[in-house]
């Protein structure tokens, strides 16, 4: 998963509507663990549009 | 590997977390309160907007410290501008406070610490630990320091995210019906009514609303949650939100000064928010109503009643989910019906078109519906409009 750390907003919102509760928040940092299946959920549900499945052309 | 003894850690200290930590600790439990981040309140993931007469119910005094606004009223808007203005001698009390929450949140932090509950700051849960299959505490990060705090019982109050009863094997995963995308502007230099809370609903925020929540001055929490299902992936609530804003006149001078993201969950509630030796409160439990996404005081209930179950089960040792059930029929008791038919209503809402929408509004405003709260609008709707109510009518 691509972060664009600077649009994220740290709101944890992608944390809480992960089906596999594979994305971590601490602060400023997002991380995603092995359980990412890249279902894309949280990259439709972002509200800045910071997640993607491939880094942007 | 450093580890703390507790009868009850609770994992994070926003308000259902802290009045959960109060309570136990006012019962005589040795509690630990734990916050992952720097700062109780902050940063803001709230449109901070709360009625008045729960807070006696919780045992909270209303402080002018976290009032910032005293409403008079509320005004819900379609996307036409047809405007319904509720004032509080009608609304009752539906009408209430815009707090400020990080003052808010460490007072209610500070109630739990005078009880007697520890609290850990920047410390998070990372994982439950399991004994012979028994729940027997949490593993944490705190301060950088990986430790164990060992609890008879462990209160998830971790919010939407809700990773620590997930970790615990209750399935807290949420349908995108379920799901409101949100981003909020702290606006200042904007020209909106200083006492009135505005909703503004229809497909200017798909399946949500805009909400206006005065702050003063001129300054104002405008902000916007869109329903998951009808996301579509490039920002929508960013972009439906500026497009609001862009429109609106009362804008055109107004500059932000705070963007803040958080999501919320629009079910009625987890099918069961317990387990042996773990109770979810608040948001953690998806106890929010589903209309207005507003989740203070169903997190200030739900976390005093876990203090309150937690201090009775103190008393004969006995955390299993079976003792802790009489949690579940608590919140149940006070708040099921209410969240099951403002579920029902949020996914007629979500169906309606800007005309209807606009058709409802004009009809509440001529309707005589006496004291207005959700309930007295819904009975109104029944009688004009049924179809809206179809399925539900029942709860009405």
């Amino acid at each position: 998963m691509i972060v664009d750390v600077n649009r994220c907003l740290h709101c944890g919102g992608c944390v809480g509507s992960c089906p596999q509760n594979a994305i971590f928040l601490n602060d400023f940092v997002l991380e995603f663990n092995d359980d990412c299946t890249r279902c894309g959920r949280c990259v439709k549900l972002c509200p800045v549009s910071a997640l993607s499945l491939e880094a942007k052309a | 590997m450093r580890t703390l003894q507790c009868d009850v850690v609770v994992c994070g200290a926003g308000p259902g977390g802290s009045m959960a930590a109060r309570y136990c600790a006012e019962g005589g439990l040795d509690t630990i309160l734990i916050e992952k981040k720097a700062e109780i309140g902050a940063p803001l993931r709230c449109a901070e907007g709360v009625s008045k007469k729960w807070l006696q119910e919780v045992g909270i005094e209303p402080d002018p410290s976290w009032i910032r606004g005293d409403m008079k009223g509320a005004i819900i808007k379609s996307p036409q501008g047809t405007t319904f203005q509720l004032d509080e001698s009608k609304a009752g009390a539906e009408v209430g406070y815009v707090l400020e929450r990080h003052i808010f949140d460490k007072a209610l932090a500070k109630k739990a610490a005078e009880a007697g509950a520890r609290i850990m700051m920047r410390t998070s849960c990372t994982g439950v630990i399991r004994e012979d299959g028994k729940l027997v505490g949490i593993k944490a990060r705190s301060m950088g320091e990986e430790i164990e705090i060992r609890a008879k019982c462990v209160v998830a109050a971790d919010g939407y995210e809700s990773q620590v009863g997930r970790w615990a094997g209750i399935d807290t995963n949420l349908s995108l019906s379920d799901i409101d995308s949100c981003i909020q502007y702290r606006m200042c230099n904007i020209d909106v009514a200083p006492d009135y809370c505005e909703f503004v609903i229809g497909s200017v925020a798909p399946g949500g609303y805009i909400w206006i929540f005065p702050k003063g001055n001129g300054v104002a929490n405008v902000g916007i949650g869109v329903m998951g299902r009808l996301c579509k992936g490039d920002g929508d609530a960013k972009r439906y939100l500026d497009d609001f804003i862009a429109k609106d006149p009362r804008f055109a001078k107004g500059q932000i000064l705070e963007i803040m993201g958080g999501f919320v969950s629009t079910c009625p509630g987890l099918d069961c928010s317990v387990d042996d030796n773990i109770i979810l409160v608040g948001d953690a439990a998806r106890i929010i109503d589903p209309i207005t996404g507003g989740g203070i005081a169903h997190a200030c209930r739900t976390g005093m009643y876990a203090g309150k179950v937690l201090t009775e089960c103190a008393k004969t040792g006995d955390f299993s989910k079976k003792a802790l059930m009489a949690y579940e029929k608590m919140w149940r008791d006070r708040m099921e019906d209410k969240l099951y038919r403002n579920f029902m209503a949020k996914e007629k809402l979500a169906t309606l078109d800007d005309e209807t929408i606009d058709e409802l509004i004009k009809m509440i405003k001529t309707a005589d519906i006496g004291e207005v709260n959700v309930y007295n609008l819904l009975k109104a709707v029944k009688e004009r409009f049924p179809k809206v109510v179809e399925g539900f009518e029942d709860l009405i």
